[in-house]
């Protein structure tokens, strides 16, 4: 069954390394998300995967079989381009019926492959119509079901939804997930959008410069991100800099700018360390004056934004830092822009990384 | 300023031939009242046509693979490969000719080997050398297409179980069909008008440049009157442009229609063509028909040309003795003539091709004149070289470098317009009106834009333009009667040497060589300033 497995994969494009050594196992039937910033090398990853381009080092096993020397057609894969890439001489049904006639299947058969995928996204109007005739939205469906038509068992979709305008991506991004599981696919999908990686894969891979950070399910990586990096590129966090005062048994205490004292747990530092504090920004109590124990910050309210939902707050410290606190809108008390308040945390649920040697700036940046 | 440009089309290039045309209409009946004449005319017409076909069908066929290999080979010899594919454009037609000429059926070529001549003069040997100066040109358009083309619609056939070779027929190329018509055409049209060269290979046989030629020979040493020689000319030019227009208005309209028969696929049989043993003999096929029939017999005139360096052919060439007077005033006239039509051309063209490229008197008018402006790339240039001449000659006052120089306008107009409409077309409209908005006004915008912009197009348009205007001798030999250019001279040589009647003329075959190879080393030479011009191409 189409488990994917790569082991020491590199690939270098002149003398910039685009894939530095990588093992990643993609599990059967699982949807599977590579996601990073732009140039991280997560689409030169898939690329590889369905061998569009031949990686200089390592092994790529689909289902078990070792494919490295397997040209892509007979990879047993489906890929969908981030432009699509529709036949604009054929039309929307010769695309879809593109792949079972190059791989003589029996034509009625294909036929009726064709028709099956197209129910399954939902599209069987304007069958006649060419690629530059569809709108976006379609012209993506039109390509992901030429990709299935074909039979794979293992679907690689790069950056699918790059191109669709926000509505519609929204849309689109859970029939992607329903169709995977309906047909039991393997399914890896690039992206550099974490907010769609997080509400549709069962995991993912984060990637930064050539190399996989963190591997693990969206929950996971929100809760327990292991690096700086992965905190700040999923979800939001604030960053406090400090250094240790004390660390005994993973319990630690952490001197901020300022001279402020907090609590947390962690095993990567010692006394003495430079550390940054990493705290969410729903994770603060926000309080007017007053002292409740615990971690305890003072600052004022710098700035105010109303998403609906939501509402976030920017405090400035005593500390001269600034950090983000979001905040249900209707269920808790609103505090104005130059209000004095306590901002507290409970230790186990922040973060301590050691201080990255290259600066914080440079160790986060995308 | 547009206007102008338009007025100067009008008056200068398109209406010239055409009236010429007309005023002798009525020599026409010359021709119906003399049936060997007509049947004469008419079979050298349908010969241009049948060797236009084939040959053009055959580069496309043979430029295909060595369009692939060098913008998908690995190799870093395929850049060679690529600047050697370029030498039977840039060498001139009649140097071409007669490099061939040795190649194929001189004592010191191939025809060595086998005893006697392996090919005898006449429409094989048309066809060997229409293939190879048409070659270059389909390359070229290939190559251009195939790097402009989004690889991501292969790549798509591929992951969706196509082998290579199914890809690449059902995807890459029914994508890239208005480049294949775009070379096939060129290739056709190319073949149709090449008139030197063609003359020195003909023998006896005539194609319709031949026989317009033989005609004006055969009215000049008196064997036909000038009635009949002007109805035969007439009566040939006509029936070459309007077959002609006729065939390039079908090919254009059936051409958008046509499917290439890709709905078949043949899955086991066409993935045996897919992998490296059928790739790797394909790739030898394509190399070895490059070498043999288009580069070794474009280049065989290097050796006699080489061994003329060692005897007094050269002493003689360089003092200027002998015939070596009028090939060195012909070689300042051909560069002369090129430098001047180049010039005038960018002046007239500039503002025609900006004209097309911005729609400047709306959408239709546009494309009016973009089919207009290139029908002089599709007439025979002899036959539109005859037309100029009947018109101008009404105008006793007109000097003959003139006419030459209008010749030449006409024929290399359409290259240098078209070349700059696409590259400005290439420029967004948007650039421009930043530029307005920024407070630049229009000439303004032009300096400092557009002009900065297309500049690697304006130099290798000027630089066609100038090779072309070079090497042409269809047009060339129709209106002259005392001027000599480069080429003509050399067609003269040739066909001094070819007949044994003429003796003592202080003409071998070493003086021909050497003429060719001076010929051909400037060539070169330009080509070199080609490739260094447009290599920064890419920076824009």
């Amino acid at each position: 069954m189409p488990e994917v497995r790569v082991v020491n994969l590199t690939k270098k494009f002149g003398n910039i390394v685009a894939l530095d050594d990588v093992n990643l196992t993609v599990r059967d039937k699982e949807y599977f998300a590579l996601l990073g910033p732009s140039g991280c090398g997560k689409t030169t990853l898939l690329r590889l995967i369905a061998g569009l381009i031949e990686p200089d080092k390592g092994e790529i096993y689909i289902g078990g079989r070792r494919v490295d020397d397997v040209p892509p057609e007979d990879r047993e894969i489906g890929f969908v381009f981030q432009t699509f890439a529709l036949f604009p001489h054929m039309t929307a049904w010769e695309n879809v019926n593109y792949g079972p006639r190059v791989k003589n299947f029996d034509l009625k058969a294909a036929g009726t492959i064709g028709h099956e995928v197209l129910e399954l996204v939902k599209l069987h109007e304007r069958l006649n119509a060419y690629p530059n005739e569809l709108s976006g939205g379609m012209m993506q469906r039109i390509a992901v079901a030429r990709a299935l038509a074909a039979g794979a068992k293992t679907l690689l979709l790069d950056e699918p939804l790059g191109q669709l305008d926000a509505k519609v991506r929204n849309e689109i991004r859970y029939e992607m997930r329903r169709m995977a599981k309906d047909l039991n696919l393997t399914a890896i999908h690039v992206t550099h959008d974490q907010a769609e990686a997080m509400s549709i894969s069962d995991r993912i891979a984060v990637m930064k410069k050539g190399k996989i950070v963190q591997v693990g399910t969206p929950q996971e990586l929100y809760m327990n991100p292991n690096s700086l990096f992965v905190a700040h590129f999923i979800g939001e966090s604030n960053f406090l800099e400090g250094s240790v005062a004390d660390a005994t048994n993973g319990k630690l205490v952490i001197e901020l700018r300022g001279g402020v004292k907090v609590h947390a747990f962690g095993n990567g530092v010692e006394k003495g360390d430079r550390a940054i504090v990493v705290v969410r920004p729903e994770i603060f109590v926000v309080e007017r004056e007053g002292n409740q124990g615990g971690n305890v910050l003072r600052g004022v309210v710098g700035k105010i934004t109303f998403e609906g939902t939501f509402v976030r707050y920017v405090i400035k410290l005593e500390s001269e830092d600034s950090v983000v606190v979001i905040k249900p809108s209707l269920t808790e008390k609103w505090f104005d822009v130059g209000a004095s308040i306590t901002l507290s945390f409970e230790p186990e649920k922040a973060h301590v990384f050691p201080y990255p040697e290259a600066g914080l700036m440079d160790e986060i940046s995308v | 300023m547009y206007l102008a440009a338009v007025i100067v089309f009008l008056a200068l290039i398109l209406l010239p031939p055409i009236i010429g045309i007309f005023t002798k209409w009525n020599t026409l009946h010359q021709v119906f009242d003399q049936p060997p004449l007509m049947d004469r005319a008419l079979i050298a017409v349908a010969n241009s046509f049948v060797i236009a076909l084939l040959v053009s069908a055959l580069d496309v066929l043979a430029g295909v693979p060595m369009a692939w290999l060098i913008t998908r080979g690995k190799s870093k010899w395929l850049n060679v490969l690529d600047t050697f594919a370029d030498i039977p454009f840039i060498v001139p037609t009649a140097a071409l000719g007669y490099s061939l000429l040795l190649f194929w059926n001189g004592p010191e070529g191939l025809s060595a080997l086998f005893g006697g001549s392996l090919i005898s003069t006449g429409w094989l040997l048309i066809m060997l050398l229409h293939f190879a100066f048409s070659y270059p040109i389909v390359v070229r358009v290939l190559v251009g297409a195939l790097l402009d083309y989004k690889r991501e619609y292969e790549q798509a056939s591929r992951t969706l179980g196509a082998p290579p070779f199914i890809a690449a027929r059902t995807v890459t190329f029914p994508i890239l069909k208005p480049a294949l018509i775009a070379a096939f055409i060129l290739s056709f049209a190319r073949s149709l008008s090449e008139t030197g060269a063609t003359f020195i290979v003909a023998g006896a046989f005539e194609n319709g440049p031949v026989f317009l030629q033989n005609m004006k020979n055969e009215f000049s040493s008196g064997l036909v009157s000038q009635v009949a020689y002007e109805g035969a000319t007439v009566f040939a030019s006509l029936i070459l442009i309007v077959t002609s227009l006729t065939i390039f208005a079908l090919i254009r309209i059936l051409g958008s229609r046509l499917r290439l028969p890709f709905n078949r696929v043949w899955p086991s049989i066409e993935r045996k063509l897919s992998y490296s043993k059928a790739a790797m003999s394909r790739n030898s096929v394509t190399i070895i028909v490059f070498v043999a029939i288009v580069l070794l017999p474009s280049l065989f005139v290097a050796l006699p040309a080489f061994q003329a360096l060692f005897t007094n052919t050269f002493t003689n060439a360089i003092s200027g003795s002998g015939v070596w007077g009028d090939y060195w005033q012909s070689l300042l006239l051909s560069y002369l003539l090129g430098a001047i039509v180049t010039l005038i051309g960018f002046i007239v063209g500039l503002p025609m091709a900006i004209l097309i490229a911005r729609k400047k008197f709306g959408k239709m008018p546009s494309t009016v004149l973009d089919i207009l402006v290139n029908i002089p790339l599709i007439v025979p240039s002899i036959a539109l070289g005859v037309s100029l001449k009947f018109f101008w000659q009404s105008f006793a006052f007109m000097p003959e470098f003139l006419l030459l120089v209008f010749a030449h306008l006409a024929i290399t107009y359409p290259y240098f317009v078209r070349s700059m409409s696409a590259a400005f077309e290439r420029i967004s409209l948007d650039v421009e009106e930043a530029a307005r908005t920024l407070g630049a006004k229009p000439f303004g915008v032009f300096r400092t834009i557009m002009l900065p912009l297309t500049k690697y197009s304006i130099l290798s348009g000027a630089i066609m333009v100038f090779t072309r205007s070079v090497s042409e001798t269809g047009a060339t030999l129709a209106v002259v009667t005392n001027l000599q250019t480069a080429p003509v001279v050399i067609v003269n040589w040739v066909k001094i040497l070819q007949n044994p009647t003429l003796v003592n003329t202080g003409i071998t075959s070493s003086v021909v060589g050497l003429g060719c190879g001076i010929l051909i080393v400037l060539s070169f030479i330009i080509l070199l300033l080609l490739r260094f011009v447009t290599r920064g191409k890419g920076r824009y």
